[in-house]
């Protein structure tokens, strides 16, 4: 009875995943105009240049301005290490390969928007603090986000069998990602000197009303930037992914012999 | 087949004493392996006797401030212990012999197996070299206590974080030995930064330096606990491909 009750509702699934013509929305299937995100993104990088004030509480207030690019690539490459983060979670649980996919596209646009961070913050800190590089406890930390993604595409590069590759790139995202931590939150707190401000976002006193609209803005647009590339190269790979599958079920066919009669 | 409390209870000790008996006896074959050859004692202690007596014979003369000599103990504890840490798991890789392991012994008991050995070969690292390092560049009102708590914790913290990215790197195809520091110093830049922190303590002492030393004596502790914690959780994944 059981049983025949367990066979009854596996058909039904079966039945119901390969009828259905409208797959069931998913927030990351939502299709967004990105004339608006050209015209967003363009409306945050005039405003940045031209309608904000100088900003009075830094030592070179014209040159602050660069904080409405510098804060929301730092933002949107948190997020990319958070997504690089879940889907290598995921991946450890389902060994789906699309979730491995996920997780290292992630991955690479989270190196490039820590580089983009790493490269506004370098600028900032020269017109601000008189020098590209002091080994301010926040760039301790980016130095060390650059070099957990290099090592993970390393140790990618060098593993051959594609399972394994995803399994020990998802491990070592993970591993790696526990460790980021003490750098960023344990010692800043046992070292006092940092020149970072702090509160600067979370609190409302931190910036004035021009500034807020224009960083949060930056922070929408460049999101979205990373949401539309990440989705486009994971449709690809996805491609990808099923034309290997199929080429290497034709080459299984060819070699087992008899649906070579078949296609031809 | 029936599960009534004692049985359970009875079940889980064997499985206990079983995964205890798995993790002792994939120690002392490391340990047994490792008297044969040598290999890791020789590569890894060599390796920080000798970078020792470089760093000594190239600064003669030199005044080395306490910060930097705090400095050089860890980045040659930590070069020394990136050149033969990764013997445990590349060994079992290249002899052939990991997919019998894996047959045999539940995967944690493993890994607890090579990581007590790589502890093993950190203490005696650190007992050859610190003791040489401050021979050769003796360091005045020297905190030997609070040193060797900040040895202790940093060398499990860096034994931790170390074995488990062996585990990882010995699947590599190639370079294996090239790729090891490239993957672990990120994982152990805190670690490095913490424990030189803490280590300047306790060659300089001054008062606040090393009350900042005791309390990264709680973070490297807290490090090492953390590390050890996700290498457990994730081996099983990483050792079964």
């Amino acid at each position: 009875m059981s049983g025949m009750n367990k066979s009854v509702q596996s058909k039904n699934r079966v039945v119901d995943s390969s009828t259905a013509a409208i797959p069931p929305i998913n927030f990351t299937q939502l299709r967004f105009p990105k004339v608006l995100l050209l015209l967003l993104l363009c409306a945050t990088t005039v405003a940045g240049f031209l309608w904000l004030p100088p900003a009075v509480a830094f030592r070179n207030p014209g040159l602050a301005r660069i904080v409405v690019f510098h804060v929301p690539c730092s933002i949107v490459a948190s997020i990319a290490s958070g997504v690089t983060l879940w889907y290598a979670i995921s991946y450890l649980i389902t060994r789906s390969s699309m979730d491995d996919v996920k997780s290292r596209v992630s991955a690479e646009l989270s190196l490039l928007f820590w580089v983009l961070t790493t490269v506004t913050g370098a600028v900032f800190a020269k017109a601000q603090w008189g020098t590209y590089w002091n080994w301010d406890i926040k760039q301790g930390a980016i130095v060390l986000l650059l070099m957990i993604y290099a090592a993970y595409f390393a140790l990618r590069s060098a593993i051959i069998d594609e399972r394994k590759q995803a399994a020990i790139g998802a491990a070592y995202s993970i591993f790696a990602t526990i460790c980021v931590p003490f750098l960023t939150y344990v010692l800043p707190n046992s070292t006092e000197d940092t020149l970072h401000p702090k509160g600067t976002i979370t609190t409302k006193e931190g910036l004035s009303p021009e500034y807020r609209i224009v960083l949060w803005a930056g922070v929408l647009g460049l999101t979205l930037v990373y949401v539309w590339v990440w989705r486009q190269h994971v449709a690809l790979d996805e491609i990808r992914l099923k034309l290997a599958a199929r080429r290497s079920a034709r080459r299984a066919a060819r070699i087992s012999g008899f649906v070579v009669t078949e296609t031809e | 087949m029936k599960s009534d409390a004692g049985a359970a209870g009875a079940s889980t000790s064997a499985t206990v004493s079983r995964w205890l008996d798995c993790a002792a006896v994939v120690f002392t074959k490391e340990l047994r392996v490792e008297l044969r050859t040598r290999y890791a004692l020789s590569a890894v202690a060599l390796f920080a006797v000798i970078t020792v007596i470089m760093v000594s014979a190239v600064l003669v003369g030199a005044s080395v401030r306490a910060d930097v000599k705090a400095a050089l103990v860890w980045i040659i504890l930590l070069f020394a212990a990136l050149s033969g840490l990764s013997r445990v798991f590349v060994r079992e890789e290249e002899a052939g012999t990991a997919a019998i392991l894996r047959l045999t012994a539940p995967p944690s008991s493993v890994f607890a197996g090579k990581l007590l050995f790589n502890l093993a070969l950190i203490g005696v690292v650190e007992l050859v070299s610190v003791p040489l390092f401050l021979l050769l560049m003796p360091v005045e009102k020297l905190q030997l206590g609070l040193l060797m708590v900040i040895l202790t914790a940093g060398g499990a913290g860096l034994a931790s974080a170390a074995t488990f990215t062996a585990a990882l790197i010995a699947h590599a195809a190639s370079g294996k030995s090239a790729l090891y520091p490239i993957i672990s110093f990120p994982v152990l830049m805190p670690l490095a930064l913490i424990a030189v922190q803490a280590t300047v303590g306790a060659f300089d002492a001054i008062p606040i330096h090393i009350l900042r030393a005791w309390n990264d004596v709680g973070v490297l502790g807290a490090y090492a606990i953390v590390m050890t914690t996700a290498s457990f959780l994730l081996f099983e994944y990483v050792w079964h491909e």
